[in-house]
């Protein structure tokens, strides 16, 4: 090779990393999309910091006094008509419940299904996996009248519940989980379960103190593909719980809250902005594994 | 290794037991109430073969529901992925704060489609307003999801800016992955930026499109949340002499004309053609993808 080459190669190379006057305009236009893409956000934040006729006046404008966010916070949390705070609880619980039962009982289902080659288990795991197909809107009305049915036949409510709504998303997060541990698991090899039985680790205790430790990067995926679903999720509580039970989620409350105070937009954003805070704050602190847990749950 | 059967079975017991009462039952009740007089609340439900199915494609609403839904996919599907590929080749690039763009773009995805729904609405027929009058521009003076013709777009921008950041960073994988001497020698080469995007790029990247093609069909045509928080059908408009909602997509229609209108045999019978219709889409979408990725 002629010494010239490299030579011409490297003076394009520093062509691109420096002074390009394309790089500066991708640089100067990045920022401005950016700056675009969080005005709904600063939006949001400065008319929670408003009152209602200061919204009217100008919905653009810089608050006057951010006081005003403060009292808005408490007038939604001391509202009568919707129970924010035990709206966020309740949507802890039935998010950790949920995930819980999902990460523990899919890695199960998984890992039975992994090691019995056998067609039985390919025919669960296609009906597992081509289930992920139906949409939500076919299954809605008959899952209402079916968890009615029975819980009136287990003398067990299953509508309005903690269980019930933990025991749909299960029913609803399954199929997807499998499917991801379902490739995961395959990649373990056999020689690692077999040696632990050997030594005279029982089935069960191999799955538990062998595979699960394993499993840890994929269960941060299937956790945050579900976690992010059931967190947003609107119509399967509205479904299960009623938009008006005893049980709450934060869309719910949202819903709720703005349905009862329409175009009062000081209060409908702070209640926004309450939503969108703890899902931002998490985002911070787990923004790489969040990223991560999207994209490859979608790519596999 | 020695297997116990019976210790598999109750591995997989759960998932299938809650797999079977949360979806099987009810998708084949779901089938067999579109073929009767369900109303929800009658113990008593009669067969009615496939008259409910008949009904549908003579009303107004449900048939202008389904144009749209269509159209809204189509923009949706070139929106989003075009803005998610643009945003991708940005932050790949040399850009000082790739990495806070990168999050700041995908963050959006992250707040649900109901938050989000009221703060679109507040900034078309607030902020949006605000500044028509303040500018002066005529379009803008009145809010675009109060006007039939430009609401499905107003939607679809809202779709996009929530969107295009997730698709982006499929993208962003995807690009990652093809090894930097490729790009590098066609750049020795002597292929400006646009020709190694087109002819090396792009071909490389097949098997991202089929997937974030796939997602972002799926998603327009089973929009839900953010129509019922933004538009909530509306606004009003005439279609084939009867007043209809002129945002009201599938899926929404379907909700309402269970909740609404009570016709849940109806709304039953509707949501199974939804159901055909996606299940084709998808996997037209992914047979066309995937011959093209053998192409490639």
């Amino acid at each position: 090779m002629s010494q010239l080459e490299p030579v011409a190669g490297n003076k394009r190379r520093f062509r691109d990393e420096g002074r390009s006057p394309g790089l500066i305009i991708a640089e100067v236009g990045t920022m401005l999309l950016f700056l675009l893409f969080m005005v709904p956000f600063l939006l949001v934040l400065l008319n929670s910091a408003k009152t209602a006729k200061e919204i009217i006046f100008s919905p653009v404008s810089w608050p006057q006094n951010w006081g005003q966010l403060g009292e808005n916070i408490t007038a939604i949390f001391n509202n009568p008509s919707t129970d924010y705070l035990g709206a966020f609880v309740d949507s802890v619980i039935i998010t950790v419940a949920s995930l819980a039962v999902i990460a523990l009982f899919s890695a199960m289902c998984a890992w039975a299904l992994v090691r019995n080659r056998k067609g039985w288990s390919t025919a669960i795991f296609m009906a597992f996996v081509s289930a992920m197909v139906i949409p939500f809107q076919v299954v809605m009305f008959p899952l209402v009248k079916w968890f009615k049915i029975m819980g009136d036949a287990i003398g067990f409510p299953l509508l309005g519940t903690y269980h019930g709504i933990v025991f749909a998303y299960l029913g609803f997060g399954c199929s997807m989980s499998i499917f991801i541990l379902h490739g995961f698991i395959k990649s373990i090899p056999m020689e690692l379960e077999e040696a632990a039985t050997i030594d005279g680790c029982s089935q069960v205790r191999t799955f538990f103190e062998i595979v699960i430790p394993l499993l840890q990067p994929t269960f941060i995926t299937v956790l945050i593909l579900n976690g992010i679903w059931i967190w947003n999720d609107y119509l399967l509580p509205l479904l299960i719980l009623g938009s008006a039970g005893e049980v709450q989620t934060i869309p719910l409350a949202v819903t709720a809250f703005a349905g009862s105070y329409l175009k009062q937009w000081d209060l409908i954003l702070t209640s926004a902005l309450l939503a969108m805070i703890p899902i931002i704050v998490l985002f911070l602190f787990a923004q790489r594994y969040i990223i991560k847990g999207m994209v490859e749950g979608a790519i596999k | 290794m020695k297997r116990r059967g019976w210790i598999d079975a109750l591995f997989i017991f759960p998932c299938a037991f809650a797999f079977i009462m949360v979806i099987i039952v009810p998708f084949g009740l779901g089938i067999y109430y579109a073929m009767t007089d369900w109303n929800g609340v009658n113990p008593i439900v009669n067969w009615v073969g496939l008259s409910n199915f008949q009904g549908m494609f003579s009303e107004p609403q449900f048939i202008y529901s389904f144009l749209i839904t269509l159209m809204y996919t189509a923009i949706n599907v070139v929106f989003v992925n075009i803005v998610g590929f643009g945003l991708a080749l940005l932050v790949t690039g040399k850009l000082r704060l790739r990495n806070i763009y990168r999050a700041g773009f995908f963050v959006p995805n992250l707040i649900g489609g109901i938050v989000l729904g009221y703060i679109w609405q507040f900034i078309f027929n607030n902020v949006q307003v605000d500044m028509g009058n303040a500018l002066g521009i005529a379009f803008l003076q009145k809010s675009l999801i109060s006007r039939p013709d430009t609401v499905i777009w107003a939607m679809s921008v809202v779709n996009t800016w929530q969107y295009a950041g997730y698709i982006m960073m499929i993208y962003v994988a995807s690009i990652q992955s093809i090894p930097g001497s490729v790009m590098e020698a066609a750049s020795v080469d002597g292929a400006n930026f646009f020709q190694r995007v087109r002819r090396i790029l792009i071909p490389m990247m097949a098997s991202a499109f089929t997937i974030t093609l796939f997602l972002t069909l799926t998603n327009s045509f089973k929009q839900f949340d953010l129509n019922f928080t933004l538009t909530n059908g509306g606004p009003a408009m005439r279609f084939m002499a009867k007043p209809i909602r002129s945002s009201q997509l599938l899926a929404m229609d379907i909700y309402r004309t269970a909740n609404q209108q009570n016709l849940m045999a109806q709304a039953q019978a509707k949501a199974v053609i939804f159901f055909i219709v996606l299940v084709i889409f998808s996997l037209t979408q992914v047979y066309l993808n995937k011959r093209k990725e053998l192409e490639a």
